[in-house]
């Protein structure tokens, strides 16, 4: 009963630390507007628009999406707001997507955003006036958890640190632009949350991402290549609980398997061509491709230490720099998104993975718990 | 509108109430457990579970996330949430229930406002740069809308002293009700302002409480209940947020949402209408094109019990209720979000034909 669904458009904006020739609606719009573009298309042609943000606290605005509505073209159509943490980026895309393949519509509009430099999403993440130790003090101690368990050396985080700031050299949209990256100055850099580095952590970024999502209609009609959307899925498992494996979620190996199945991936690392992951700290690349049984326990890391995963490499992962280079939280996820379906439509520009006809994108948030996964492809099946 | 018909199987709400010491998470909980009992299923029958709540009522950013313990999700489910009343994530399960591949979904809309001063929090709900900083609280805009009706002549103050009478006589035989008070117009008009034209009475309170729906696909639903209650049509719409630049006294938004829901196909015996000011209800039922036979919020309405978050999907279920008795053959639910009736859901629910 499910009709196939692809993005036809992808946009983003120039991501930064602080926007500040944009107000909130402009931000949205200047990714809105290039996906629009992106899918030779105009805002009558949108029929629905999904909105996803991280915690609306980040920015002091309680469902900003309200006022929204008027710049994102909403008005008279109907409009959903998507929240599932760090993952909402990667939610919203599946939620748009499924409005196409449920048949209720033909031509999706999703936008994702964050405006950091206008709020303190600091005190956010580490929970408002609750008390918290914030998402890189929530993280390091899984961090730690997954050297002892895989025997890692210290180096592979440094390693991640330096080829995602190369790879955003050649992504034009990306927040840092750090030409003289080097493994000794991400050792060097100070220790914010041990065995955490600064230069091993995403920035705090102002950004926005956008997709058009379309039925074979629409896919037929658009000037650039579509992805297909062959595979979604969600999973979300509490935050805590005695036993809880909270290195290798089971969330994440469920939500990875669902996709494989849904797209026929026996052996993922064979047959995905480029990945982009949720890598917010530089040692979540080894323990998604664990995470994810890309690579067996203990092989992420080795993944990493040999080059596997940089753009020439049998696996590449965040060609477009990833969250550790641009980091607009509620954009964040759907990113991953819009960069993996771009790798297989051909569009990714100088980061393009040669040859790319099956990526995967891939988010998650809160305490590691929530999961939004899919696999593009440049053919329907 | 897709060919799958969904139907809704099991429903439950706690009692709403001013305010409560249970935590959010334990309000979803008795929701969610009594409604999937209520449909007979187990936790691993549910594909899908979709939530509705909005962590400003609670104050914490990720407030949410806390509301996964209610869902069950061990093993890992899948499941999504939306920032916005429990009838949206009751129409994401919709939509997801159309791909075929799962036949039952939870959905849950919760809301804990005891926390936080209403006045103090939505202004933050209005656009940041221009509305935001005038202050402007939920009654005086309500207060503007209930100005801009009047002003028309279709309404008078006495029109929404009788929406209030007729609402706090029907919350008495709803035990999930809270505001049964004075239920004479007259002595309802002589009520001082608080914001004029409006009254204390006119403006919905506030209450903490949570509500959960199972659905189901026609044929699961047909094994599951002898009454399943099928959604013949839903839709929503979103109008302009800038107050000033909409007729306040008209819904547009919910006009459209109902034509596109077939609400005018057939005639309906019950509408629950999520109207959180008296005035509100005279221009939902307007845009609705209900008339003088159709019995408008028998449960109450928001006037009688508003747990934010979860007001709209309680619409859906007390309509569903009736449905599910004989009460109604046919009836309406709407569901709204944002100030001044913004976004507005339409829900038509109908028995086995």
């Amino acid at each position: 009963m499910s009709r196939p669904a692809a993005i036809i458009g992808v946009g983003q904006t120039k991501h930064a630390k602080a926007r500040a020739d944009l107000s909130i609606p402009g931000l949205c719009r200047e990714a809105a507007g290039r996906a629009l573009a992106d899918a030779g298309l105009d805002w009558p042609d949108i029929e629905a628009v999904v909105i996803g943000k991280a915690p609306d606290a980040f920015e002091g605005i309680m469902q900003p999406e309200l006022f929204l509505a008027d710049a994102l073209g909403a008005t008279g159509k109907p409009m959903l707001r998507v929240h599932t943490a760090g993952s909402v980026g990667g939610s919203t895309v599946i939620v748009a997507s499924h409005l196409v393949e449920s048949g209720i519509h033909g031509r999706v509009l999703a936008v994702a955003w964050e405006k950091q430099s206008e709020g303190n999403a600091q005190w956010g993440l580490a929970g408002g006036r609750s008390g918290g130790i914030g998402a890189g003090g929530a993280f390091a101690p899984y961090i730690r958890a997954y050297m002892e368990r895989s025997r890692a050396p210290e180096y592979i985080g440094w390693q991640v640190a330096v080829k995602d700031r190369l790879n955003a050299l050649k992504n034009p949209y990306a927040h840092l632009q750090l030409a003289d990256i080097s493994l000794e100055k991400v050792k060097e850099s100070p220790m914010l949350w041990d065995p955490i580095h600064f230069l091993e952590s995403c920035p705090s970024s102002d950004g926005a991402c956008a997709v058009v999502i379309g039925d074979e209609d629409a896919a037929a009609a658009t000037p650039r290549p579509p992805a297909w959307v062959v595979a979604t899925s969600v999973r979300s498992e509490p935050s805590t609980f005695p036993g809880r494996d909270a290195v290798r979620p089971q969330a994440g190996v469920d939500c990875a398997h669902d996709v494989y199945r849904q797209a026929g991936i026996t052996d993922p690392k064979a047959q995905i061509d480029v990945a982009e992951l949720y890598v917010p700290f530089s040692w979540y690349e080894p323990m998604w491709l664990e995470g994810h049984d890309i690579a067996p326990p203990g092989g992420g890391w080795k993944m990493v230490d040999d080059g596997e995963t940089e753009i020439e490499g049998a696996f590449p992962v965040n060609p477009s720099g990833g969250v550790l280079s641009s980091n607009p939280i509620g954009a964040s996820g759907m990113l991953r998104m819009a960069e993996a379906a771009n790798q297989v439509r051909g569009q990714a520009g100088e980061h393009q993975v040669d040859g790319a006809r099956v990526s995967l994108g891939q988010a998650y948030g809160g305490n590691a718990q929530y999961f939004a996964m899919a696999i593009f492809s440049s053919t329907r099946s | 509108m897709p060919a799958t018909d969904i139907a809704i199987v099991g429903w439950a709400q706690t009692p709403a109430v001013a305010r409560t010491d249970a935590t959010e998470p334990q309000l979803c909980m008795q929701a969610n457990l009594a409604a999937i009992a209520m449909a007979g299923i187990e936790r691993s029958d549910i594909g899908f579970t979709c939530a509705g709540s909005c962590d400003y009522l609670t104050g914490g950013p990720f407030a949410f996330v806390q509301n996964l313990d209610a869902a069950g999700a061990w093993p890992p489910i899948a499941e999504s949430h939306v920032e916005m009343d429990g009838a949206w994530a009751l129409y994401e399960a919709w939509v997801r229930l159309q791909h075929g591949d799962i036949d039952v979904a939870l959905v849950f809309g919760s809301g804990k406002s005891s926390p936080s001063d209403p006045a103090e929090l939505y202004p933050q709900q209005l656009d940041p740069y221009y509305l935001e900083p005038l202050g402007l609280d939920p009654a005086s805009i309500a207060a503007l809308q209930a100005r801009a009706l009047l002003d028309t002549g279709r309404a008078t103050e006495r029109d929404f002293a009788e929406v209030v009478a007729r609402s706090r006589r029907d919350a008495r035989t709803n035990p999930n009700a809270h505001v049964r008070d004075e239920d004479d117009p007259e002595r309802l008009l002589a009520a001082p302002y608080t914001r004029n034209p409006l009254r204390a009475h006119d403006v919905a309170p506030v209450s903490d409480g949570a509500a959960a729906v199972v659905l189901a696909t026609a044929r699961r639903a047909r094994q599951l209940t002898e009454h399943p209650v099928f959604i013949r049509g839903i839709d929503h719409r979103v109008d302009v947020h800038q107050p000033g630049m909409r007729d306040l006294a008209t819904s547009p938004s919910t006009a459209d949402a109902a034509r596109r829901a077939g609400l005018g196909d057939a005639p309906v015996e019950v509408a629950e209408l999520a109207a959180i000011s008296s005035p509100q209800e005279l221009i939902v039922r307007d845009a609705m094109g209900l008339g003088d036979g159709v019995a408008v919020n028998p449960s109450g309405g928001p006037l009688g019990a508003n747990p934010v978050m979860a007001t709209g999907l309680i619409r859906i279920i007390e309509a569903a209720r009736r449905v599910a008795d004989g009460t109604a053959r046919r009836a309406v639910a709407h569901a709204t979000n944002g100030q001044a009736l913004q976004h507005n859901l339409v829900c038509v629910l109908e028995g086995e034909s």
